[in-house]
């Protein structure tokens, strides 16, 4: 009985209807939870390149947002998953700087091999995960309290630390060409490897969330919790491998902004807590949780990216670029309520048989 | 029935109404001079905010179209990225800060290998501009600014002293804390500090109350001296413990001239605003640039010269 309802939880959240054709009708693609996403990715893609002239859609132009956006990417999918799943993750702001000094303590100012550095600042992200995840479940704390609290603590563990170990806030890191190569390069001179990472990330959350019974369970604890436990969904469990997934992206992202700049701060990625959140809310997720979906994810991490860097490109004012991305935020949050009431009432007609 | 256009029109009007705010900023014409500054300071920062002024000022006498970018807060990766996006948009100048060197000298390599004339002011100094290709560097040598302080302060008999760095992991600031260290010829704690006043005057009211036999506070920049002289005056130790900072403002100013300060270090860095704008505008119109490096500073202003500074940094030119 246990193992059925592991197969079959109780709790549907915000299943769309099952169309009656093989092929989808267009009203039923515009009831998709990513359809506000796109639409919004379109407008200001097309906006930006039209006020950004020819060198926005360059080589040059298209790497730079598509490098803001695959270490948002990153980041983002995992908080999305969190989201989904109905909690929040505030920590990655100080995941970020903590793992970047990480890996340039053991292996910039330690001389430690690189491999050493890696594993360490990966393994500091999946138990500062580890922690938020047990400290969620044990407490019955909310999950933004919680990781408040460890964004402070690990903040000031990271400060504390580097200065005790190395001396200083910024810590150099010279890493072999192989490390350079698959974590912090530019290809042809101008795109992040992180970019390949960051396809990677979607292609295997996406799978997880879609065709796996771990993806049924997120989207069912986001819509109620207790009957997801009811049903027997591992709750504590997901919770807690959710946080650690977030705990591990935020510290790769931290560990490859240490290769590819061949430095940490202690002070960085601070920006990462709210541009997550922005990205994941664009992208058509709940903060309620429950509901959303990783194409939208991603092109609400595109948006967003095309915003932040397009306005370089177009000669405006940079001092109007938060008023933009708030009133985005807003627009998106706005059409995606619409485009969800229409996916939760939408009945698709069937033709009346004439006898 | 909920009605998608009347949800998606307002939204719509919003971001429009938020894109022509913008662009109404920007009417240059296509020839002017496009001048672009990356820096790790934000234009709101009483350092920075003076540097922008002097970008402005040159910007409007000269007919130039100059713009002002900073990260939201002290953030390598961020600035590496700004200044990637710069690159692909093709200014025809642009102006730099490189508060950490092994962070920012490839997206400034890239730059000058993409054909853009690059001036680093500020922080970064002579040797790595011109080791990036940089034209010229426009600033002082922070470390020699510090050990003037803390020669300075040798002089006057104080030995207890505390550097107070309001922005951890600017390694600038570093190098301000640790010449003052060599300066003095004894080592100086560093009180770690934050860019947001009221915590800053917090943690300084806190740090004195631990360690109260302490008699000289050298703050790296008017965000932390500011707050430092608030929760002296707070304490009541105002003029009893002496302190001394870099970087100028109206509040520091008025603290040298009632004695609660004893110097400001001036960096001119409206020079640094104003100058680069000029250079490159030479630059594109006449390709004449200079061909040395400029220093700005430092410069001591002490109570004998602070008052005929004041108005000048109430209106932000110094």
């Amino acid at each position: 009985m246990t193992s059925q309802a592991h197969d079959q939880p109780a709790v549907v959240a915000t299943a769309l209807p099952a169309p009656h054709s093989s092929m989808p009708s267009i009203g039923s693609l515009v009831r998709r939870p990513e359809v506000g996403s796109l639409i919004g990715m379109i407008a200001v893609l097309v906006f930006f390149s039209i006020f950004g002239g020819a060198n926005f859609m360059s080589a040059g132009g298209a790497a730079s947002w598509l490098n803001v956006a695959s270490e948002l990417g990153i980041i983002a999918l995992p908080v999305g998953l969190l989201m989904i799943a109905g909690h929040l993750d505030l920590s990655v702001g100080s995941m970020i700087p903590a793992s970047s000094m990480t890996i340039a303590i053991i292996s910039g100012h330690y001389d430690q091999p690189i491999i050493v550095g890696i594993l360490a600042a990966l393994g500091l992200g999946l138990a500062v995960g580890f922690i938020n995840g047990v400290l969620v479940i044990r407490t019955k704390v909310p999950s933004f309290v919680v990781t408040l609290a460890t964004l402070f603590a690990l903040a000031g563990l990271t400060l504390g630390l580097s200065i005790i170990l190395s001396g200083s806030t910024s810590v150099a890191l010279k890493s072999g060409p192989i490390a350079k190569l698959v974590l912090g390069d530019y290809l042809g001179g101008k795109f992040q490897v992180t970019l390949f990472w960051w396809i990677a990330i979607v292609l295997i959350v996406g799978f997880i969330l879609n065709f796996s019974r771990f993806g049924n369970w997120i989207l069912a604890m986001g819509g109620d919790a207790v009957s997801a436990r009811n049903a027997g969904i591992p709750t504590d469990r997901v919770t807690i491998a959710l946080f650690m997934s977030s705990g591990l992206c935020a510290a790769f992202v931290g560990m490859s902004q240490a290769i590819l700049y061949n430095s940490a701060q202690v002070a960085a990625g601070q920006s990462f807590i709210f541009n997550s959140i922005i990205a994941v809310v664009i992208g058509g997720v709940l903060l309620t949780g429950g509901y959303g979906s990783v194409v939208g994810i991603v092109l609400g991490t595109l948006t967003f990216s095309i915003v932040n860097q397009g306005i370089f490109y177009t000669g405006f004012d940079a001092n109007w670029a938060s008023l933009i991305i708030g009133v985005l935020l807003l627009a998106a949050v706005l059409m995606n309520n619409t485009f969800r009431t229409m996916a939760l009432t939408y009945a698709p007609r069937t033709k009346s048989r004439v006898r | 029935m909920f009605s998608l256009a009347k949800l998606i029109k307002p939204a719509l009007g919003l971001l429009a109404g938020a894109t022509m705010m913008a662009a109404a900023t920007s009417l240059a014409a296509a020839d002017d001079t496009h001048v672009v500054f990356v820096t790790h300071g934000q234009s709101g920062d009483p350092y920075w905010s003076v540097v922008k002024n002097g970008m402005d000022d040159a910007a409007k006498t000269l007919g130039v179209k100059a713009e002002y970018l900073a990260p939201e807060t002290f953030d390598m990766a961020k600035m590496a990225q700004m200044i990637d996006a710069i690159t692909a948009s093709k200014p025809d100048g642009m102006v730099v800060s490189i508060p950490d060197a092994a962070a920012l000298s490839g997206p400034v390599k890239n730059a000058v290998a993409a054909g853009i004339p690059v001036i680093v002011i500020d922080s970064g100094g002579s040797k790595l501009t011109h080791d990036l290709g940089g034209l010229l560097f426009m600033g002082q040598d922070e470390f020699q600014a510090g050990v003037m302080a803390g020669e300075r302060i040798k002089a006057l008999g104080l030995t207890k002293a505390v550097c107070a760095n309001h922005e951890v992991g600017n390694s600038s600031l570093d190098d301000r804390c640790a010449g003052f260290a060599k300066g003095l010829g004894v080592d100086v704690p560093v009180m770690n500090g934050v860019i947001d006043p009221t915590e800053m005057k917090n943690r300084m009211i806190a740090y004195m109350t631990a360690h109260a036999d302490t008699q000289f506070i050298l703050a790296v920049g008017a965000s932390g001296a500011e707050p430092t002289l608030a929760a002296l005056d707070e304490m009541g130790l105002a003029g009893k413990v002496k302190t001394g900072t870099f970087d100028l403002s109206p509040t520091i100013l008025q603290a040298v001239v009632a004695g609660k300060m004893e110097w400001g270090i001036d960096a001119q860095q409206y020079a640094m605003g104003y100058i680069p704008v000029a250079m490159f505008d030479l630059w594109k119109k006449y390709k004449i640039m200079p061909i040395a490096d400029y220093p700005t500073g430092p410069g001591f202003v002490t109570k004998d010269t602070a008052a005929s500074v004041i108005d000048l940094a109430k209106q932000g030119k110094r």
